[in-house]
């Protein structure tokens, strides 16, 4: 035990006098959730929108308005024909063109009944879906309102009833995207930087030769291993606890579960994640080496975290391969708590499933550590 | 000086794949005895150290180092030698005296044997200016000394050095080696390597290693006479040279 204290007195002395990590460690990881919160969105908005309107009545000049008085379009053009509409969308000028037929008002009012045509740009086909739906409620309500005008008393009878539906939205009741994002961007950091610390750490003794010293003195391999990682273990901590300060306080996330919860799971996360780090280094014989493969696995595990990308939308190949990511379960469990306010309970298959991943990774870790050749 | 052996290797044998790296050596060295073990580069001798010190399992052969075996005791060879690496062992970000208490504790120095054996350190050495420098910051012949000393922090059986004093100028030199003479008469047997011939001279026994096997072992008169040499540069260049 005392031989883990050394060393872990020692890590920390190294690491808080290395002038050119602690900035890295803790200004550019905060400095990055602060940008990347704002910034890594995928909500819609400023939608570029152009119109043709061939009947220019009252009744187009309506629908019209309606997409003006939307937040999410901003009408940008008004083109007198298809054609000019068609260079602009080509050289993205515009992202949705609205053809208001010739006879719309006519028709509406004689046959109840006519047709608009809608271009959308979906060369991003996510965002092009989003638009159609936007597009459509726009439409629906304009139709709804029509209607109103358009029916005689007579025909009230005839009516279909109208069924409407309301939707609740429950847990981020303002579809705040940075409430959905902080939490997971904060895990990213607490992950990557405490992956590459670990990573880089014991393969940079390997450089400058004091590993074999290491080696030559009769200290114990889990003592070592132990006082090494340690100081990262605690600096994870530290991440995650400025991390949470900012999220509180510049982005005003929702924390309704139990903060106890968030550090009692991230203790065994980051056991994952310092494991791993120690894996790699194992392997390799330069920084460099160690920085490439952390760096992979990280663009992986992020990719197919379900932080930008629903999980659920995945190939059914590629969902059995998160089951592997250690990423996808916290940030799941960060926005379990800290949204819903999810208990031990909840988070149970999460934290086995950490727990085995951390088990294997260690053991793993361990195992590949040799003191002897 | 008992005639006691230390280290004690017969038909020790490391492979790499095909290649043979020690091809069967066998020797003794005594307790408090200078043992240099010579060789060009890549004749062997740094794989035979890391045999003997518990970093590298032989292929073959056998071998007790203070008395216990390479392949089944290796950690606690570890507890009984010392051990300065050719690579420069201390770390650098931290000063002489954080790096005498993290090695005095890794093996197990109690706070208050490590506080005595730095104030002998600082005393003999002459460090009382530096000792919190950091160990980046100093030059190198005043690191090797430092490095040596704190590889006797646990008053080791044996130490092992690995070229000590490459690109070190010949004062601080000659300074290492009347460490290393003061060392060998408290008891500890010194074994060594190196490339400087004046150093071989030095040595109460030398080994030459050529190709992975040791051609020559013997007091450094003796190998004169034998190859009818004036110096240790000329018996050791005709063995290198085949």
């Amino acid at each position: 035990m005392k031989t883990i204290g050394y060393i872990i007195q020692k890590e920390f002395k190294q690491i808080f006098r290395n002038k050119g990590m602690l900035p890295i460690i803790f200004i550019l990881p905060l400095l990055q959730l602060v940008i990347l919160s704002n910034a890594a969105t995928f909500e819609i908005k400023n939608i570029k929108f152009s119109y043709i309107d061939n009947d220019n009545t009252s009744f187009s000049r309506a629908l019209i308005d309606k997409f003006e008085a939307s937040t999410y379009f901003n009408v940008v053009s008004n083109f007198p024909s298809e054609k000019i509409a068609s260079s602009a969308m080509l050289k993205g000028e515009v992202d949705v063109i609205l053809e208001i037929p010739h006879y719309f008002e006519r028709d509406l009012l004689k046959d109840k009944k006519t047709d608009l045509s809608v271009i959308i740009n979906a060369i991003d086909g996510a965002a092009a879906g989003v638009e159609n739906v936007y597009i459509n409620q726009i439409v629906q309500g304009f139709n709804k309102n029509a209607q109103a005008t358009l029916i005689q008393p007579s025909d009230l009878i005839n009516q279909p009833k109208n069924i409407s539906s309301i939707t609740s939205f429950w847990y981020n009741e303002t579809l705040n995207y940075k409430t959905f994002m902080v939490p997971g961007i904060l895990v990213l950091l607490v992950t990557m930087i405490t992956l590459f610390l670990s990573g880089m750490n014991i393969v940079r003794e390997k450089e400058i030769g004091t590993l074999e010293q290491m080696n030559v003195t009769p200290i114990r391999k889990h003592e070592f291993i132990i006082g090494k990682l340690f100081p990262f273990w605690i600096i994870g901590f530290g991440l995650l606890t400025i991390g949470l300060i900012i999220s509180k306080v510049i982005f005003n996330t929702p924390i309704i579960g139990n903060l106890g919860l968030v550090y009692f799971y991230t203790a065994f996360y980051l056991l994952v994640i310092l494991g791993m780090g120690l894996f790699i280094s194992n392997f390799t014989d330069t920084q460099q080496q160690a920085m490439f493969i952390a760096w992979f696995f990280v663009v992986i595990f992020i990719l197919m975290s379900g932080l930008f990308t629903p999980i659920e939308s995945m190939p059914k190949w590629a969902q059995n391969l998160t089951e592997f990511n250690p990423i996808k379960y916290f940030v799941e469990v960060m926005r379990m708590v800290m949204l819903k306010g999810a208990d031990f309970n909840d988070i149970l298959p999460q934290f086995l499933k950490t727990l085995g991943y951390a088990i294997i990774m260690n053991g793993l870790a361990v195992w590949s550590y040799k003191k002897t050749s | 000086m008992n005639n006691k052996n230390v280290i004690k290797v017969e038909n020790l044998t490391k492979k790499f794949g095909d290649f043979t790296a020690v091809n069967s050596i066998s020797f003794e060295v005594k307790k408090g005895e200078i043992f240099g073990f010579l060789g060009a580069n890549g004749a062997g001798k740094t794989t035979a150290m890391k045999m003997l010190i518990g970093i590298s399992t032989p292929t073959s052969g056998s071998a007790q180092v203070a008395d216990f075996d390479v392949f089944t005791n290796p950690e606690d060879i570890k507890k009984n030698i010392g051990y300065m690496s050719q690579k420069f062992a201390l770390y650098d970000d931290l000063t002489v005296k954080e790096n005498i208490t993290f090695f005095g504790g890794i093996y197990g120095l109690s706070r208050k044997q490590i506080e005595e054996k730095r104030c002998l350190l600082v005393e003999e050495l002459g460090l009382q200016d530096i000792v919190n420098e950091l160990v980046g910051s100093l030059p190198l012949g005043w690191k090797q000394k430092i490095s040596f000393s704190v590889a006797l922090l646990h008053n080791p059986k044996i130490i092992f050095l690995d070229e000590p004093t490459g690109g070190v100028d010949p004062i601080t030199r000659r300074q290492f080696w009347e460490m290393i003479y003061k060392t060998a008469n408290n008891g500890t047997t010194v074994f060594v390597t190196t490339h400087y011939m004046d150093e071989a001279e030095y040595c109460d026994r030398v080994s030459i290693m050529v190709d992975g096997k040791i051609e020559a072992l013997d007091t450094p008169t003796k190998l004169k006479e034998q190859f009818k040499a004036d110096t240790m540069n000329d018996v050791f260049l005709k063995l290198a040279r085949g």
